[in-house]
Formats: C-alpha cells, structure tokens, sequence
C-alpha cells in the first residue's frame, strides 16, 4: 500500500522560556521548524542573583541531551540578556552541536562574559558559576557567519544573517527548511522575504519616539547646560555598542564648542571596545566608515580615561560608566558619590531592567535602599569544645558585611531612549517590509505588548501571538510540494500560451510518478513509456439512429452546422470524406440499409474523451433539430 | 548554454554566459599589457625620454617620427597609454542582466563596460573587492592624469601604418578598439552599479537563476562564482589559490557536483614557487641595502605587497635591516593599509583571531606605528623632506609605464648599486624595462603568483569532478616557450573545451527537468497508485501559472454551480466544461471479468476479439 504523505499539516512550534515571553530581561526562544529545533538566543537576567538569572532549559528536553534534540543555537547580538547563559548551556548543562553568531559578537561577546564572570564570582564571591575555561570552550563551538551568508546547517535547514545595526555586530536571522521560514529580528530592516512568521523583540512597544537626531540634540542640550552651571554628568553605558556612538556625539560637540570639562570612560573594557569598532567599523554606520580612512571616529582626543580618584574632583565633568542600568559596578559607586547634589544630572541612555537601580530612579524613586559593604574583622577567641576547636588558639575571620542605608538621589535624572531596539513605530515598519504570514511578539511587557498586537492584528491582519514564558505557540503552516517537472511537458505547456479566457484556465495534463522520495511530473506518454506499460486504446462506438431522408452528406452538414452551434468552445470539423470531428470523436452519417429515411449517425470515441463522446450521443439522440440548414 | 568569449587574457578574463533566460557576465578584466608599447610617463621632465630619436621607416619615410621613439632597438608609441578593452561587438552588451566579479584585479574594465554600452543590469562583488578595486582604479587614473600628455597618436594604428611597424608593435591586435583611461566620475558612475553581496550568499536574478560566491582564496574577498538552476550547475573558478596567504581559504566543496566548469585565472608563472620567490625577494633586498643600494619594488598598492610586508617584519631584524626606512608611495597607499585591517571577515583564521583579541591583523601597523615603514600620496611633497638612503621603496605601476615607479627608475637606474626587484606576475619584466634600457641598474625577477598550478589544478579537477571543463586555450597546450612541458596543461577527461578571443562556445548540456510547485490543496486531491512496488502515478490535471520564472500548478477552478432553482433552458448549458482527464490505461485485462459484467447488464457476448 502506497501511503500519501504529501500533504501532512506542519507545526512551527514555539516554547519560548525564561523571560523572553512577556518579560524584558533575557531571550531564549525555542523553534520548531518542520521537524527542526532552533534555540533563539542564551540570555541572562540581569534583575536576578539565583538560579533564576539562567533560562531552565528542562524546558527543552527532560530526558536526552540537548545536542541530540537542537540542530543549532543562534545569537543574535553580544548584549549579556542574549548570550549571558551561553556557556552555562553549553558547558555545565551540556551542549556540542554548533552556535551561530556574526564575526563581531563572536569577538565580543566572550569579553563580555569573561567581564561578567568575573563581578560574579570574584567579587560576589559566588560559586556554581561557569568558569575562563567554560568562556573558552563555548567559544569554540562558535562557528561565526557573515551577513547574507546561507548557511547549510544540515541538508534541510538553512540559516541567513541579515544586519540589524542594533550594536555592533547584531544580526536578525532568518531560519528557513524547505519553504517554511522563521524570521528573528531585534530590530531594524530586512527584505520582502515572506516569511511564515517573524519573532521580534517589543521592549520599546508602546514608545514611539522621536528622530534620532532631535534625541540627539536634546541629549547635547541637557549635558552642555549641566556643565555650564558646574554639574557632573554621568552617563551609564554598556561597554559596547550605544557608548561609542554618544561618545562620537560628545568629542565633535566639545570639539565645535570649544569645551574644556573633562570627559572620560571608565577604563577597562573601554579602550579595548573602542579598538573593536576600529576594527570591525564595516559594521558600523555608512558614515563612519566612509570617512574612516581620513579620521578614525573611534580615536577619541577629548575622551580620556577615567580613575576612580576623579569623582572626587571638584568642577564639571562628564563620566561615561559600566555598567548601564546602575545596577553594579563603578556606574553605581559614582551614582552614590553624586546622587546628593543637584546641580548634578543622570543620563539613563537605555532601558532598565526591573529591580535595578537605574529602574527605581527612572520610575520616579528618590529614596533609595543601598547596600553598603564592610568589612569586618571579628577576633574569636573562643572555645568550643564541641567543635573541637585546639584551645587558646587565635582566630581571625573577615567577612563582608552588608549594610543598608538610605540614598536621597537629589541628582537629576534624564531617560534618553538611545536603544535600538525597534519602537512600535519601527516594528509596523518592519512587518510591513517582510510581509509575514505570522508574527509573534517577545521581550517586552505584558500591557504593551498587547497594545501593539492589537495594531499589527488591525492594520496586516496577520495572527498575532504573544507567548508567556514557557508557553508554547503552534503556528500552521501551508507548505508546497516542490516536483521536477519534465522540460518537455513544460515547454509543450508553454508554448501554448495563456488561456484566452481567464475565466475558463487551461488545464495541463500530466502524470506525477513518485519514487522512493523523488517526484516527477511527466506527460502521461512518457510516464507509461517509463514504466514499460503498454496503453490501451478503448474505444467506445455508438450508433444513433435519427430520421432524416435527405442525403448521407447533407446530413452530415445538418450534424455539422447543429454541433457547431452549441459547442462553442471545441474544434468541430467537417471532412472533405463528410465525416465529422469535434475534438477527436468521429461522427460519421451512414444511410440505414433498409429504411431510406432514417440515417445512421456512427459516433466514436476513446476513453479519454468519455465526457464529450457521451454527451454528444445523448444531444444526437433528441434529433436534429426542425430549422437546421 | 552559451559561452561568449571577450577576452583573450587568461587571468584577465571576460566572458557572457547565456543560462536559461539570463545572460551574465563573467568578469571584465582589462588587459593593460598593451601599455608596455608605449613610452612611460614621467612625472618630472625626463631629458632622456625627450631626447628618443624619432623613428624612420626603412624607406626613410619620417611621417611617423612624431609618434613613434626608438628605444635600444624597441620602438614605443610616444602617447598617453592606451588599454585592451574586451570585445563589444561579439554581442549586445547592453542585454547583459548581471556582471559577476571573481576579484579586484578582473574588473577593471569595468567603467568601459557600465559607461558606455548601455548596460542596464546590476554588477555583484564583495565588499574587498569593491574597495580594494575602487582603490586600484584611484590610482590608475589618478597617475595618468596628473601626467598631462598633450599628443595623442593615432596614425601609427592605421592598418596600413601598422603592417610596416616593427614587432611586437605589428603584432598588436585590436588596435582601433584600444581606448584611453577612464574618468574618476566614471569610475564613480560604475562603482555605484555594484550590489554588495557576501561569501556564500544565494542570490537569485529573475527566480531563474541562483548565483552564489564562494571564497577562493586568492585575495582579500575573491571569489569564485557558483552559477545553478535547480537542475543545472556551473562553476566558475577564476583566480583560486590553494596556499595559505592572508585571504580566507578556499572553498572546494561547494564546487563538486558541477556540470560545467570554467577555469581561468591560473598561475602565469607556473614553474615558480611563490615560497621560493618571497625567500629570494628578502635576500636580494638586504644584500642590496647592505651594499648602500636602494631598493624598488613595482607593485600594485594592495594584495601581494600586504604579505611581502609581513615578511619584511619577521625578516628585518635578524637582517641587520631596523634602520632602512621602507617605503610605501602611491595615491591610495594610506587608504590601503587602512582597508586591510578592517575586513576581518575576509580573512584567514589565523588573522582572524587576532582581530577577536582585539589587535589589528597585520603587522603593517606595527612598521608604520615604529616608523619603520612611510606612506605617501606622491613623492611630492613630505616625501622629498623624509626621503633618506638608502631605502626600498613599494610604488606602481608594476607595468613601469605611469606612475611614482617611472621616476624612480629614472632616478636609480644609472647606478649598479640598486636593484629594481619585480613582483607582480602581469607584465614581462625584459618587456617593462625595454624603455629604460641601457640599465645599470640590477634587476632580479621574483614573481610571486599565488594562484593555482597545473598540479593544483588536476588534484582540484579530481576532486570536484566536474561533467565538462572550459578554460582558456593557453592552458590546453604547454606554454610556447617550454613546449616540451606537457605537465603545464590542464589535463582531464574528457578533455578540457577550449575558448579564444571573439568566439562563442556552445556548451554541452541538455536541461531535462525544472521546478514546479504543487499548491497543497491540488496535491491533497490527487490519487496516487501504485503502479509497480515502490514506484506510484498520479494523474494531474492542474492550472499551470507561472510568475517570474517561478512555476505553480493549481487546483483548477470549481465550476460556477447552477442555481438549484432553474432548470436547464438550453442544450448548450449541458455542454462539459473542460475534458476532465481520465488516466492513460494500461495492464492486463481481466476478461472473465469483463464478459461477466457486460452480461449482468444485459449483453450477451458472442466472440471477444483480443
């Protein structure tokens, strides 16, 4: 028995898990894509200090490794709420199958990691964290793409990296098997690629905001005046990405102004990020790198370097610090030496997550609970016997403390959304370009998001969906069935040229051979001659009987000119021998031997014309009618 | 399949591939060798040059004198140089859809071709590639022009003229076609028709065809081009190199499988070895240096000069060589540094590595940050402040006839003690020096070609088995000078087709088949059955619509129903709609069967004839 299995209904399954649903903080999104499972991005909560900062990727499999079950991992940018998770998965939960990623995150992102681990485990002090050797490792099993590139992840799947210019090195990917496909996007353009559904993040859901460039000015604008009246600025930044552009912004405007105020970055990873632009700067802007080669955007003279000892510094200054969202770091440790002063100003220059400080102070807090650190010594000098503790020995133990107290932020605090992370406005956009059958919403809040799903559902009328975490979205899908089909058949099809009659198509007739898992659609002449089948001709003869006493031939005119009449649309004939052809039936008049009067009319057909031959002998056999010439 | 052949240069290749319904273009190298009849330009009054004596016909006739100068027995023409373009006339070039560039030195006959043809269509190459080419072309117009050359000769190309012209003058094909340097806005105009596209990159043109570049291996963003329908497959393989320089490998795999393979872009110099070659372009630097002689390296301001650097770092130390200031002059010789450190993608993995540390990937930073190595526009300027002896000094044009080289031979070459050290493989050395001769100058040959040879090439052929190669006919015969090597040919079965200038080839390949898509509610009502075991049929009567050369078969259209509530008035209604397709039958008849059925309904059967 022959099974047909052309036409099974495939799923486009989503599990999107650990905060990349309604929730801004870190994506992990789990495609299934006609029998393939793609993970979208290994990201880590920045809001979180437990188990709860790395996606549960149980999620994904129960039993069996996780290399067995995903075909690959794709990253779509450096910024740690993407790949922060990424050598836990790989490393400590288990995964050799290939991670996907442009040239710039793969040099990035493990700096970035390394940075990471380091505030984690040996400052906090933590443990079961992933270890340098683990940063190493992931790596590489990162094989890096180029943008357009396709890739051939295995025969089927195939992978497409298009640029999203959201920091440097960030991709959208488009995720294709067969002519099912996936588009991931964090923002930005892509062509008219029709996808069957597009994944794209809302964080700025509902903002629709203003040029980029009035953002830019209102930004020199707040700064500038801060100076002016002997305020510090500070403007918490990631190392990477949206840092180097204000920074561009900052030296030309303090070169035009003529400024003097200090500006510097905090030191570390700066220098060595600013080289990555240098050298990566075809990723970068059309305008940076048409003019790089005159002037290196990235080689800063009013930026300097920052030290620690500079907050203290009396007069104004402007201080770029890591990390952005003030939740850490020498970012936080300038926030509390300047928070008090209100000539001073604070720049949140992107989004912050919940439970930072830079969210509190955004949403209008100015009373803030801060843990301080002490160190305290404690002498024990003791005796427990219990514990077996020698007698009269001396102890000293350190440890942390914390402390809380209280921070009256008096500062101001300015949100300039500098992120490039689509707007709602961007976001129609993009739907607009590619045209999905499908979209689905992730990493954005709850309300927002589904403010925005209702526009899309509105305006494209395209489903919608937007997935909970751990919720799973099926998504149907239509797919074609690609055949080979014979080029003879074709051109023989072809060449007949449109039907005049667009209401009335032509049909084209061929046989579709299938075997094993290849199909060809030939001419039913050369399905049979493949197969070594002789056809049969079956042939179905009629005869009717009609009364008329006029001549054999004038009959068959009589035939002729009543079938002309009402076939219309079919070639009918009349033959010199006084035969009659509509299509390939035979008509054909003969006097009946013994009555003069009534005529035999022989009507032939084969069983391909089946239709056609029984109709005709049924409207023959109501006669001719009276006023037929 | 057709091939249009519109240049005779092996590695300078121009060729229209007809594919299916599209017509593409393959390249538009332009051959500049034709320069090497004509007088350099000099930047600075060249007493010498101006003095040539006019050349005489042996009748003594002196009509030509104004336009032709005798050299040391060579007769050269005293006018602007003027190039080999590829042929226009052997088709409309203004029906090619899309230009196909492999690397930067095949498409500089590209502003010729956009510019002044007609040409409507997109040209395809890699970022590197347009760069470094605009680069290229900067510098070739920008050293003709700064030349001022009020004569331009024509007379001598009269073919009358031409016959009674000593060789290799007499033997200069095309001479009418050949044509003058272009413009920057021309430049600029052609560039702006070039689409970016990156290794491995599927681009489709008219849903006809798909054409992919793949990197190979020869310079930063060289490519071969993958050319395929869905049942078709040709291989263009222009400019390869199987050694480990700095651009990204090549990749061979994707080339298996071809139908046709066409091969250019071999090594010129086949006998030599590239290793070999840099080993002795070090050593001839330094014994020069050491000696108190200056080097001069004639070269294109990218590519080979970029590893021939890399050696220099390694090497001049433990030379004795720290204080030879080296120098690096030509127009674009800044933007050229520059650009090579920043296409990491393009690059090997070894440098690009060093990009993920961050540190730039090659050394040439570290010689120009320890002052060890200058670069100037032009020895005008702060180069006559800092130029100091002895040195080595990297400036083109390699041909010797425009350019910074020009006065640097004139400078240098009346002195034993320097060196003049060649390294690009495009032009014969005996033929670039003839208008300099008589020199003292030493010259040492070192051509450094790093695109495959003959044995790379059959290793590649067995590997990729392609069905048909195509090459240039040069390859399919030992070189003219070493007739007896019938190791230096491409050898392969069946053997190798074979093109020349101005012909057309027909390519041996049959389509058979091509791509439609069945929509899933016509494939849901079809009914397959199964014919033999494992093979079934299914007859399909289906709408045919094609779009863009992309073809779809439909469920056909449900015939409008009647209204229940009229009854037929007219015989005509009745009429069938459109022959519903019964299946060709075939098998074997069950006859008991069939006699019996007819007599159920009626019908006795007296004989059955079978």
């Amino acid at each position: 028995m022959f099974y047909w299995h052309f036409t099974g209904v495939l799923l486009v399954s989503f599990c999107c898990f650990a905060g990349a649903g309604q929730d801004v903080g870190r994506s992990c999104i789990l495609v299934s894509i006609a029998g393939k499972n793609v993970m979208l991005d290994c990201g880590m909560h920045m809001g979180y200090n437990d188990d709860r900062r790395f996606p549960d990727f149980s999620y994904i499999t129960q039993n069996g490794r996780l290399t067995d079950f995903l075909d690959c991992v794709i990253i779509s940018h450096f910024h740690l709420d993407h790949c922060g998770a990424l050598p836990y998965f790989s490393e400590m939960v288990g995964y050799d199958g290939p991670i996907y990623m442009t040239h710039p995150t793969k040099a990035i992102c493990p700096i970035l990691l390394e940075d990471y681990r380091k505030i984690t485990v040996d400052k906090k002090g933590e443990t079961n964290f992933f270890t340098s050797q683990m940063i190493k490792d992931c790596m590489k099993k990162v094989v890096a793409v180029h943008l357009h590139q396709t890739v051939q992840v295995d025969e089927e799947l195939e992978i497409k990296a298009y640029y999203a210019g959201h920091v440097l090195g960030a991709a959208m990917f488009q995720i294709r098997v067969g002519c099912e496909s996936v588009v991931y996007t964090v923002t930005a353009w892509i062509d008219k690629c029709r996808p069957d559904l597009l994944i794209t993040e809302s964080t700025y859901a509902t903002t629709i905001r203003d040029s980029k460039r009035c953002r830019e000015r209102d930004f020199l604008k707040k700064v500038h005046e801060t100076v002016e009246r002997g305020g510090k600025v500070l403007i918490p930044v990631f190392a990477l990405g949206r840092a180097q552009e204000l920074c561009i912004l900052l030296e030309t405007f303090w070169e035009r102004m003529n400024l003097k105020a200090p500006i510097y970055f905090s030191t570390g990873l700066t220098e060595k990020a600013n080289h990555y632009y240098k050298l990566f700067i075809t990723w970068t802007n059309q305008k940076i790198r048409k003019t790089f080669v005159q002037r290196n955007m990235f080689e800063f003279k009013h930026i300097k370097a920052f030290d620690r000892a500079f907050a203290d510094n009396p007069g104004p200054m402007v201080v770029f610090a890591t990390p952005g969202m003030l939740h850490a770091g020498q970012s936080l440790q300038i926030f509390r030496k300047w928070a008090g002063n209100e000539k001073n100003m604070v720049i949140m220059p992107g989004y912050c997550v919940q439970g930072t400080v830079g969210h509190k102070i955004l949403s209008g807090q100015r009373k803030l609970e801060m843990e301080g650190r002490q160190i305290v010594s404690w002498i024990l000098n003791f005796q427990f016997p219990a514990l077996k503790i020698p007698q009269n020995n001396l102890w000293i133990w350190s440890s942390t403390w914390l402390v809380v107290f209280l921070l009256e932020v008096k500062m101001q605090v300015e949100y300039m959304s500098f992120s490039a992370h689509a707007d709602a406005k961007g976001i129609m956009q993009l739907i607009r370009q590619a045209e999905p059958r499908n979209v689905l919403l992730v990493h954005g809040e709850a309300k927002k998001m589904e403010f925005l799903k209702q526009k899309i559902e509105q305006e494209f009328n395209v489903s919608c969906f937007m997935p909970a975490n751990g919720e799973t979205t099926t998504i149907l899908t239509n797919p074609c069935i690609p055949v080979d089909i014979s080029l003879g058949l074709l051109k023989r099809e072809t060449a007949i040229g449109p039907a005049p009659d667009a209401k009335k198509p032509k049909l084209m007739h061929g046989s579709l051979l299938m075997k094993d898992n290849s199909f060809r659609l030939v001419s039913p002449e050369q399905a049979l001659k493949e197969l070594g089948l002789a056809e049969h001709q079956l042939r179905f003869t009629c005869r009717v009987h009609i009364q008329d006493p006029r001549k054999e031939h004038e009959t068959g005119l009589r035939v002729y000119n009543h079938l002309k009449g009402i076939l219309k649309d079919y070639s009918v004939q009349h033959l010199p021998d006084g035969s009659i052809t509509v299509e390939s039936i035979l008509i054909q008049a003969t006097a009946h031997s013994e009555d003069q009067g009534t005529k035999v009319l022989l009507v032939s057909w084969t069983y391909q014309d089946e239709e056609l031959g029984s109709y005709l002998t049924s409207l023959l056999k109501k006669g001719l009618p009276q006023g037929t010439p | 399949m057709k091939l249009y052949c519109l240049s005779g240069h092996p590695t300078l290749p121009c060729n229209v591939l007809k594919f299916k319904s599209t017509t593409i273009m393959l390249d538009c190298g332009l051959d500049m060798t034709s320069t090497l009849n004509f007088l350099p330009l000099p930047l600075v009054q060249s007493p010498r040059l101006s003095k040539l004596p006019g050349w005489v016909l042996k009748d003594g006739s002196t009509f030509l004198d104004k336009e032709l100068k005798e050299c040391s027995g060579h007769v050269f023409v005293d006018s602007v140089p003027e190039f080999c373009l590829p042929e226009t006339e052997l088709l409309d070039l203004s029906t090619v859809d899309v230009i196909l560039i492999s690397n930067y030195h095949c498409m500089m006959a590209l502003p010729y071709i956009t510019e002044y043809t007609g040409f409507t269509g997109t040209v395809y190459a890699t970022e590197p590639t347009v760069q470094i080419g605009r680069l290229l072309m900067e510098e070739l117009v920008n050293s003709i022009e700064r030349v001022p050359k009020a004569q331009s000769a024509s007379m001598w190309k009269n073919k009358e003229v031409q016959r009674l012209l000593p060789a290799p003058l007499k033997d200069a094909v095309e001479v009418s076609m050949w044509r003058k340097c272009y413009t920057m806005p021309e430049v600029n105009s052609a560039l702006s028709k070039i689409q970016l596209v990156g290794y491995s990159q599927k681009i489709e043109l008219f849903g006809a065809v798909q054409v992919t570049p793949l990197s190979s291996g020869y310079a930063l963003g060289s490519s071969n081009w993958i050319i395929q329908s869905h049942y078709e497959k040709v291989s263009y393989v222009s400019g390869s190199s199987l050694l480990t320089t700095h651009p990204q490998p090549m990749d061979q795999a994707s080339l298996k499988n071809s139908d046709v393979l066409i091969l250019t872009g071999l090594t010129q110099i086949p006998t030599a070895n590239p290793d070999g070659m840099v080993g002795e372009f070090c050593s001839n630097l330094a014994m020069t240096v050491r000696n108190g002689g200056n080097v001069l390296v004639p070269c294109y301001p990218s590519g080979v000069i970029y590893d021939l650097l890399e050696c220099l770092y390694q090497y001049i130390d433990s030379a004795g060589l720290s204080n030879v200031p080296f120098y690096f002059i030509s127009p674009v010789a800044n933007s050229s540094l520059e650009f090579s450190q920043i296409f990491a993608e393009w690059l090997c993995h070894n440098k690009q590595t060093k990009v993920y540390l961050p540190e730039p990937p090659f050394p040439h930073a570290e010689l120009i940050q320890t002052n060890k190595l200058k670069h100037y526009p032009s020895i005008h300027g702060d180069f006559s402040n800092d130029f100091k002896q002895p040195c080595v000094v990297f400036t083109g044009h390699p041909s010797l006839r425009f350019g910074d080289v020009v006065h640097f031979m004139e400078l240098w070459g009346k002195s034993s003690l320097n060196t003049v050290i060649f390294t690009e493989p495009d032009f014969s050395y005996l033929d670039a020096l003839a208008p300099y001769q008589p020199l003292a100058m030493k010259c040492v040959y070192c051509p450094i070609d790093t695109r495959l040879n003959f044995i790379q090439v059959s290793k590649l052929l067995k590997e990729v088995q392609p069905l048909h190669v195509v090459c240039p006919e040069q390859y399919t015969q030992p070189p003219p000078a070493q007739s007896h090597r019938t190791d230096l040919m491409v050898d392969c079965q069946p053997p190798a087709m074979s093109y020349r200038r101005a012909e057309v080839l027909t390519l041996p390949y049959k389509r058979r088949y091509e791509k439609i898509e069945i929509m899933p509610d016509l494939a849901d009502s079809l009914v397959p059955l199964e014919i033999k075991p494992g093979i079934s049929l299914a007859t399909v009567s289906a709408v045919l619509h094609t779009k863009d050369n992309k073809h779809v078969l439909q469920l056909p259209p449900k015939p409008p129903q009647p209204p229940a509530s009229k009854k037929r008035k007219r015989v005509s209604d009745d009429v069938p709609e459109c022959k519903s397709l019964k299946p060709l039958l075939s098998g074997s008849i069950p006859v008991d069967q069939f006699v019996q059925t007819l007599e159920k309904h009626g019908c006795s059967v007296g004989t059955l004839l079978i």
